[in-house]
Formats: C-alpha cells, sequence, structure tokens
C-alpha cells in the first residue's frame, strides 16, 4: 500500500518562535508556546498572568483603569478603530443604573482575518483576565464570549479556562480578594457574517435575528436586555492587562514614532504569498515589511493590489506599500486598516472576478433589513457576472458607481453596505480599464468563462 | 413574554418527541442569560446534534420550553446558515468561499470535491454520507483554500488531499 499523504489538518500559530518575542515588546503573544499548545493557567500564572487583575482590583478605582486605556489609545482591533477608553468612558453606570454587560466579539469572520482565533486557541487566559478588568471598569456583572459557531476548538479551549479561572478564584464572587464579583459565559453563533457588528451581535445573543438595530442608545447605554453594555473585540481586550501592569507611557511607546496608536496589532498576511501567516508587531509597521515576513509572493509573481485589513476594506495598490499601516494613514488613502491582515492580489488575478467574489460574500451576509444593501448587493452581484464573462451592456459600470454610493455611509443602519461599497469603489477607482473589458469584449466570445487577464 | 413551560413530561409536538436530556440541557443553557429566549439558537443546535437537522415539530417544542412563539424560534432556525430545517447528510462539509480561500485555488476545491462527491453546493450525496455547504471565510486564510468537516478544520487543501480525507468520515 502507498504510504498515506498526511491530512492537512489546519492549526493557527504565529511565525514568530519565541526567541523573538519579549515581554516588553510583545504584549499579546510572548507567552505563546512553539510548540503551540495552550498555555494553560498555570503557564499564565507563572508568566505574569492575573497580576494585572490582583493589582488593578485591589488597588485601583475603575476610573482609573478608564484613563489609563484612554491615554494608552487602545483603538478597537474589530476594525473600527474607535478608542476602547473612550467606549469604556461613555458607559452608563452608578447611581441607579443597574449593572450590565461585557461582551467580547470574538466572531471573527472578516473574510482575510484569522487573529483571533490565535489568541483564543493558545492563550484563552489573557483573553479572560482582559474581560474581568472590562468589567471591572465597567460596572459588568456578567461577560459573554460570542463566538462564531465554526470555533469549536476555540469553544472547547476557552470553557477549559473559563473553569480553570473559576477555580482558582479569577471569576466568580470577591475575585482576589477585592469584593468584585464577575463571571463569564461562552455564548457559540449559528454562522452569519452580519452577527460581528455590534448591535446585530446583541440581538443574537439575545436569541433573535441578527438585525442590526438603530443607534442612539448606544450600547453603553442601552445594550444587552436593556442594560449598559460594552462590546469589545477579543483582541482589544487582550491589550488591557498590559497597558494596566505597564503603563499608559510604555504601550504608547511600543509603537514608537510609526504613529499616534499605541500598542502592537497582531498583523498578518494571505493569498499567494510565500509563507502566509500572523506576526505580532508595532502598530505602524507598513505593507511592505508584512510582506517581507510572508516571504514575498509566490513564484515571482508581481503585486497588483492588496486589501490592508479584510473584505470591507478598500483595495491598496503597490505604491501605498511603505505606509505605516494605521488608522489614520490608511484612512486618508480612502481605505481602512480594518483587521490588519493584509490580503494580497497578484497581477494575473482578475479584479473583475474578485470584485464578484466579494459582492456575492456581501450579499449574501445582508441581514437584509435595508433596501440598499438588500437589493442592491445582489445588483452589484449580476452586474459583475455578467463584465466577468464580457457579456456587460453600456451602462454597466456606471450603474456599479451610482449602486456603491447608494451603500454608502449613512443610507443603511449598519456599516455592511457601506464595507461593501468600499473596496468596489476602490476596485473601480484604480482598475477601471479590467471592468469595462466586461462591456466591450467581443459578444459570444467569452460567454461561459470569464475573460482572461490581461485580454482587450 | 411567555413563562417558559415548566419541566412535566415529554414534550411532543407534531409527531417530535423532545429527548428529556435535551430539554434539561436547553433549561441549563436559558439559565446562563436574563432571558431563556436567549438560549434560542443553542436549543436548536441542541436539536440538531442529535437529529443532524431541525424538524419541523422541533421548533413548537423548543418555543414551548423557552416560553416564546413558535414564529420567533422559525425565525431565527431560518436566519442562521449553521441550522438546518432540512436534512443533510452525516457528514456536513463546509467550505470556504471567502477572498482569502478564492484567491488560493476555491475554485479548483469545490470543482474536486464536486466531481468526487457527484454533487454541487447546497446538495447531499445519494448515500447521505455528505452535504456540502458554503462557509464565511473560516478564519483559515494563512491554510487557503480551506474547508471544514464536521467539526475539523483543514487547509491548505489540494484536489489531491481529498480521497484520503473523505476516507476518515463514513
Amino acid at each position: 500500500m502507498n504510504s498515506q499523504r498526511q491530512p492537512p489538518v489546519y492549526r493557527s500559530r504565529l511565525l514568530q518562535p519565541a526567541s523573538e518575542r519579549k515581554p516588553e515588546t510583545h504584549p499579546l503573544t510572548w507567552r505563546l508556546r512553539d510548540d503551540g499548545r495552550v498555555v494553560d493557567l498555570r503557564d499564565y500564572q507563572s508568566k505574569d498572568g492575573y497580576r494585572s487583575v490582583r493589582q488593578v482590583l485591589n488597588e485601583h478605582d475603575p476610573r482609573a483603569v478608564i484613563a489609563a486605556m484612554k491615554e494608552a489609545n487602545v483603538r478597537g482591533r474589530g476594525g473600527a478603530g474607535f478608542s476602547a477608553g473612550l467606549k469604556w468612558s461613555l458607559t452608563m453606570q452608578g447611581g441607579d443604573m443597574p449593572r450590565g454587560y461585557i461582551v467580547c466579539n470574538a466572531d471573527e469572520m472578516e473574510p482575510g482575518t484569522f487573529k483571533d482565533r490565535l489568541l483564543m486557541e493558545q492563550q484563552p487566559h489573557l483573553l479572560i483576565e482582559g474581560m474581568i478588568l472590562a468589567a471591572f471598569a465597567n460596572n459588568a456583572r456578567y461577560g459573554y464570549i460570542f463566538l462564531r459557531g465554526e470555533y469549536v476548538e476555540s469553544a472547547r479551549v476557552l470553557t477549559q479556562a473559563i473553569s480553570e479561572a473559576r477555580e482558582a478564584g479569577w471569576l466568580g464572587p470577591d475575585i482576589a480578594g477585592s469584593g468584585f464579583d464577575f463571571d463569564i459565559a461562552v455564548h457559540t453563533g449559528a454562522g452569519r457574517y452580519i452577527c460581528g457588528e455590534e448591535t446585530a451581535l446583541l440581538n443574537s445573543l439575545e436569541g433573535k435575528r441578527a438585525n442590526p438595530r438603530a443607534k442612539p442608545p448606544f450600547p453603553g447605554q442601552s445594550g444587552a436586555w436593556g442594560k449598559p453594555t460594552v462590546v469589545n473585540n477579543v483582541e482589544t481586550l487582550c491589550n488591557a492587562p498590559a497597558v494596566m501592569l505597564h503603563g499608559a507611557d510604555w504601550y504608547q511607546e511600543l509603537s514608537g514614532d510609526r504613529t499616534d496608536d499605541g500598542g502592537t496589532k497582531l498583523y498578518g498576511a494571505s493569498g499567494l504569498v510565500n509563507r502566509p501567516g500572523l506576526w505580532e508587531l508595532p502598530i505602524g509597521v507598513t505593507g511592505r515589511e508584512i510582506l517581507d515576513r510572508a516571504g514575498g509572493l509566490r513564484h515571482d509573481r508581481r503585486l497588483k493590489a492588496w486589501l490592508p485589513g479584510g473584505a470591507s476594506t478598500g483595495f491598496l495598490l503597490p505604491e501605498h506599500l511603505d505606509l505605516p499601516l494605521d488608522f489614520d494613514t490608511v484612512g486618508k488613502e480612502g481605505s481602512r486598516l480594518g483587521t490588519g491582515l493584509i490580503t494580497v492580489v497578484t497581477e494575473d488575478q482578475s479584479m473583475v472576478s474578485l470584485m464578484r467574489n466579494l459582492e456575492e460574500f456581501f450579499a449574501r451576509e445582508s441581514c437584509g433589513w435595508c433596501t440598499p444593501c438588500r437589493d442592491g448587493l445582489p445588483w452589484t452581484v449580476k452586474l459583475l457576472l455578467a463584465l466577468e464573462r464580457g457579456e456587460g451592456e453600456a451602462g454597466d459600470v456606471e450603474l456599479l458607481d451610482k449602486l456603491a454610493a447608494d451603500c454608502g455611509p449613512g443610507l443603511t443602519f449598519c456599516a455592511h453596505a457601506p464595507g461593501a461599497a468600499m473596496p468596489l469603489q476602490a476596485a473601480l477607482r484604480h482598475f477601471r480599464h479590467e471592468f469595462e473589458q466586461g462591456v466591450h469584449y467581443p459578444k459570444g466570445k467569452a460567454h461561459a468563462d470569464p475573460i482572461p487577464v490581461g485580454e482587450v | 413574554m411567555m413563562e417558559p413551560t415548566p419541566t412535566s413530561q415529554t414534550i411532543t409536538t407534531d409527531g417530535f418527541q423532545l429527548h428529556p436530556e435535551d430539554e434539561a440541557a436547553m433549561r441549563e443553557e436559558a439559565g446562563h442569560y436574563e432571558q431563556p429566549q436567549a438560549a434560542c439558537i443553542e436549543a436548536l443546535k441542541i436539536v440538531q446534534r442529535r437529529h443532524g437537522w431541525v424538524p419541523d415539530g422541533a421548533i413548537a417544542a423548543i418555543a414551548r420550553v423557552l416560553g416564546v412563539g413558535p414564529a420567533s424560534v422559525e425565525g431565527v432556525a431560518t436566519f442562521y446558515s449553521l441550522i438546518f430545517r432540512q436534512p443533510v447528510g452525516r457528514h456536513v462539509i463546509l467550505v470556504c468561499d471567502s477572498s482569502s480561500c478564492f484567491l488560493t485555488g476555491f475554485d479548483q476545491l469545490l470543482e474536486a470535491l464536486a466531481e468526487r462527491l457527484g454533487i454541487g453546493l447546497g446538495e447531499t450525496t445519494t448515500d447521505g454520507r455528505f452535504t456540502l455547504l458554503p462557509v464565511c471565510c473560516l478564519g483559515a486564510c494563512d491554510g487557503g483554500p480551506a474547508m471544514m468537516i464536521d467539526d475539523d478544520v483543514y487547509g491548505p487543501v489540494g484536489a489531491e488531499d481529498l480521497a484520503d480525507l473523505l476516507e476518515g468520515y463514513s
């Protein structure tokens, strides 16, 4: 019998050896093991784990935690980049206000993004510690980790870690002798990208369809079951313990003079690169540095475009490779940092086909609440399918412009439609000729297949 | 909001009998939240773990356990893509069709899967062994093209891997 091939089992991994990761420079990943096994409670505690909770809950005021997070300028790592400290400062608390909830957004589903999985599968206690600090700062009584249903391994590891933490007294009543009580449950979903939108997530948590809610009121005023609720991404929460332990100034300095944003970021690369993967780097590194770490493009292909942080960010060009990847700089280029995990498109890959794939995704994942999104996105798919096959009509490209504009910010309840519009507008701006080929292609020549890239 | 039905006897609705263990699991889940309705998705998953899918009668049964109307349970069941309202195969293959996998070989993987299984997306093999479905980015982009079979994630998956891979699932 022939020797069997090893099944290609997928394992989340960081492409930085322990020798490169130091507590003072890699707050998110320095504890990770080279063998990729879970950092369990004992391991975590032996590496400063829960020291932050012990210190903060016994020696600090919740307002001091919020102030430190604000000063450190920890910006939301789920992609929106909103200051976590500012968000926390807006949570209603005190007086007659009931204690609310901390909800960890672990619904990682942004195409091209695979970072939170690593943190949850290999270092669950850092997230738990971050959630305890967030609960203390926001006077929350209970926490939920809203985890996408497909992250089976994350659910297993987190559930185990929560019970370890509870047994050790880090969760439950009177945490670390401070008098503060807090506990966490894992809530798993059942699909649908829209659950990652924070108000849709709250509806889903309550056992309803994941339609977004109107804002205001914001979750900090009225969130889960009408209580003050803070929704933060996994990576955002994982930053809190080190900020509190080492201070806002230290955190700010991690990024040096690259950017005003503080700290480090899990950056990554996927697509046709030689070494797709994840790295913890100072926030504000360049796309070129990430591509270098990824070993460049496969088979010496040339770079055509790249998405800086997921499907809902705008395409950037090779000329943007030297920009610092922080929230404001990427924003100025008509894109967004998003999740910070880049997707590369090579010169031989069709922008029209890729756009069709992206809009199929957004159309399918629309919750259907708002008309521009529900009806507009399938229309873009129809047009892109025609253009891809050389069956486009005069005016189709302009119609795509119009549909994208109608999905822009402020015209729908949530950011799903604007997220679908942003890469489309960028693609139409930078690669308009590829879309126009779909109109000018000789009819009858290419009906079954996409037009080969570079023809016409 | 309606009060949840107290546990007394086995709930039977439209010919569907809710397993007492499942009912107990749903009630325990409901205890994690301010309102029992929050356990709705989990309750559907509990039924699905036992039956493979969610038959009509289960909708009414869950509604009774959680104290909500059957329409809201059905609304949830039909909204979420991983809740199956029709029978599926013994194993569900979720093949990632999002951008990173699209750029690294989703089309070829899907074609190879379809050829080997003799079905397309949304279909079940005639022997009831596999159902093939598309899924949102699996968060395994550094292993694209990626797919899941039941609870297991694979990637990067080449056409040449499929024979051995599928054999592991009878």
